[in-house]
């Protein structure tokens, strides 16, 4: 194998990696859900793998992501730590945000991890602040902000769309379309719903769609959405078409999608098409990717080990962090 | 002392802002060329261009969005929102954001954001116009709530808001800018969450805030040919509260009267009546009166509008009610 074969068989493994990982973790957190462990609203990203792994792996360590409450899996991505991610959910001392965020509302700053936001759409003017500091001081970094359907129908989106195209802000705005806004069909709630990338055509922005369940496609369109964002062309919108694999959240048995819907797109599970492809065109071996589960099942077992036996908060934190020095 | 009217203190708080951190701004509606609709930025941007004054769409919640997003990595973001009755347009990112990141990021967060903002009726503006939401603020934890009522304190207290690691609601009161007062070329600040005795009596206590202050002067005044004498406490900012300076008051006059421009009904001097009387029961020889504003949308003809909001007159019928004096 040649070194250049190497360095791509160690990516995609990587990816894979990820993309795995994100599945197991938010299944195991089902599970812990079940177990009265997790508690709260737990909204799972499974399905949608893709387009989280694959946007932010194009990614520079010094750019921001900004996340919505479906946020596991961007946090994953960007490096959060899995064993803290599973502490904040069990609502541990440990976690991301000392159990005082839960599991839509997850943060890590120093991997310029930005938040987890559970307002719909709330995380996007916040987002164009984040791309405004960028340009003016920090000149190095742009931020993606990820969002769902349902958020392109609140104001918030569209005066977010209007500011950052007048002002040319390096911001990449990722619309995760999976065909639901909770329980609402996209065709009852999107003026344009077919395509919804066209809304960006209202600010004259850039945009384009993706297969959001095809890493190979999200890596390329990512590329190019930010290498143009990159180079101060302004923003740029991405729609990627994918699909929840399970309910709005925890509570929902996602009764309202049609079945054959349903089955068609588990049938393009993103982390089947990958495996199917990478052992296809011989990238990688069944043992390589065995190996890969392998490691992924102890990671999981590691974090719920490691939640499990943190301690949760001492009541003097109640007042901590209200404001700058409260409860000291 | 040299003097200046509120709106002059006002300007020169933003400058020096502009002038100590080159990463601060100001950010709003028609705060550019135009000057501000209340002239508070006039000059500011021909002086610091386009990119520290920043003119924005009519988009109240990007505006503070982008405020808090830039506060997050660095910047020192000045917003204004041209008035209070807008602020409701940005509710979101004020109270669901602003408010609540560095608490729900253990504090991996901070916002230094300032947000100014005209509150007040009395100027004929209608009811949508006509409005005080400070109070409203003043419950959310995580905000800091700060409404100045002399040209002295806009200055001090903006100085002290920009050493704030946390969002702060300034609130500027429309009738007010006109007002002139001594305010120092000495360096200066005032500190937030401490209330100031505006005016020293000894029979009753008013407690009040913006220009509802100089209202409780004018009825004090009055009540002082016919003998009674008034203190008066300027709170300056609503969260933090100082309850201790409201309860040596009262502790002395033993009768308080709490007076604010807006609805009485839910209104915040309902939360500053009862603190008084958890707090300072036993100094009370009379039930707390509350004198707020009718709970009416503000009209705009002169004659009911004048009868919508607390007034000189209606101040010194309270206090001669309250002391059967």
């Amino acid at each position: 194998m040649t070194i250049e074969r190497q360095i791509v068989k160690d990516q995609l493994l990587r990816y894979y990696h990820q993309m795995v990982l994100i599945r197991e973790f938010e299944g195991e957190s089902y599970r812990q859900y079940m177990q009265k462990n997790i508690r709260g609203f737990l909204h799972a990203y499974s399905g949608q793998e893709a387009v989280g792994v694959g946007i932010i792996g194009e990614l520079e360590n010094q750019d921001y992501v900004v996340s919505h409450y479906r946020d596991h899996g961007h946090a994953i991505a960007k490096g959060v730590n899995v064993n803290s991610v599973m502490a904040e959910l069990f609502g541990k001392s440990t976690g991301t945000s000392r159990g005082k965020g839960g599991s839509m509302h997850l943060f890590d700053v120093g991997k310029r991890f930005m938040g987890g936001y559970a307002i719909v759409a709330g995380q996007i003017p916040i987002a164009v602040g984040l791309s405004l500091a960028a340009k003016e001081i920090d000149k190095e970094a742009i931020v993606v902000c990820f969002l769902g359907d349902g958020a392109m129908q609140e104001g918030e989106f569209h005066e977010s769309m209007n500011l950052s195209s007048i002002w040319k802000l390096p911001l990449l705005f990722v619309i995760e379309n999976n065909l639901y806004g909770m329980g609402a069909d996209v065709a009852q709630t999107l003026a344009i719903h077919d395509e919804i990338y066209k809304f960006a055509n209202g600010y004259k922005m850039a945009s384009d769609k993706v297969d959001g369940m095809d890493l190979f496609e999200v890596r390329a369109a990512a590329q190019k959405a930010i290498g143009l964002v990159r180079s101060g062309e302004g923003p740029y919108l991405l729609e990627a078409q994918t699909y929840r694999f399970r309910g709005h959240s925890i509570s929902d048995p996602a009764n309202y999608r049609p079945e054959i819907e349903v089955s068609y797109w588990m049938s393009r599970d993103p982390i089947e098409m990958l495996k199917t492809r990478l052992i296809k065109e011989d990238m990688v071996s069944q043992e390589d990717l065995d190996a890969i589960h392998k490691l992924v099942e102890s990671e999981i077992v590691e974090a719920v080990n490691f939640a499990e036996k943190s301690p949760f908060p001492s009541a003097d934190e109640l007042y901590q962090n209200v404001v700058s020095g409260s409860g000291e | 002392m040299p003097e200046m009217n509120y709106r002059e203190a006002m300007n020169r708080a933003l400058r020096e802002a502009l002038d100590e951190n080159e990463t601060a701004y100001i950010m709003g509606e028609d705060i550019g060329p135009y000057g501000g609709t209340y002239a508070v930025t006039r000059g500011l941007y021909d002086e610091y261009g386009p990119s520290r004054i920043k003119d924005a769409p009519l988009s109240e919640s990007v505006i503070v969005g982008a405020g808090i997003g830039s506060a997050i990595v660095g910047m020192k973001p000045i917003i204004e929102i041209m008035t209070i009755n807008f602020s409701l347009l940005a509710m979101d990112q004020i109270v669901n954001h602003a408010a609540k990141l560095r608490y729900m990021s253990a504090g991996q967060i901070e916002i230094p954001l300032i947000i100014r903002m005209v509150t007040g009726g009395g100027a004929q503006l209608g009811a949508t116009h006509s409005q005080n939401f400070e109070g409203w603020f003043a419950s959310v934890p995580g905000l800091t709530v700060v409404a100045p009522a002399t040209p002295y304190d806009a200055l001090g207290l903006f100085r002290a808001s920009r050493d704030t690691r946390d969002p702060v609601i300034f609130v500027e009161h429309a009738l007010l800018y006109s007002l002139r007062g001594d305010v120092p070329e000495e360096h200066y600040m005032v500190p937030i969450g401490r209330a100031d005795v505006k005016k020293s009596g000894k029979d009753v206590t008013i407690v009040s805030h913006s220009r509802m202050v100089h209202v409780a002067m004018g009825a004090a005044q009055e009540l002082e040919q016919i003998g009674i004498s008034v203190e008066i406490v300027d709170l300056r900012s609503l969260r933090p509260l100082d309850m201790d300076t409201v309860i040596k008051s009262v502790e002395k006059t033993h009768n308080a009267i709490v007076l604010e421009e807006t609805w009485k009904t839910g209104g915040f001097g309902g939360e500053i009546a009862s603190q008084i009387v958890e707090l300072g029961f036993n100094f009370l020889d009379s039930p707390v009166m509350r004198i707020g504003g009718e709970d009416v949308p503000a009209p705009y003809t002169h004659v009911l509008e004048g009868l919508a909001f607390p007034d000189i007159g209606r101040v010194v019928k309270g206090v001669r009610s309250l002391l059967d004096r």
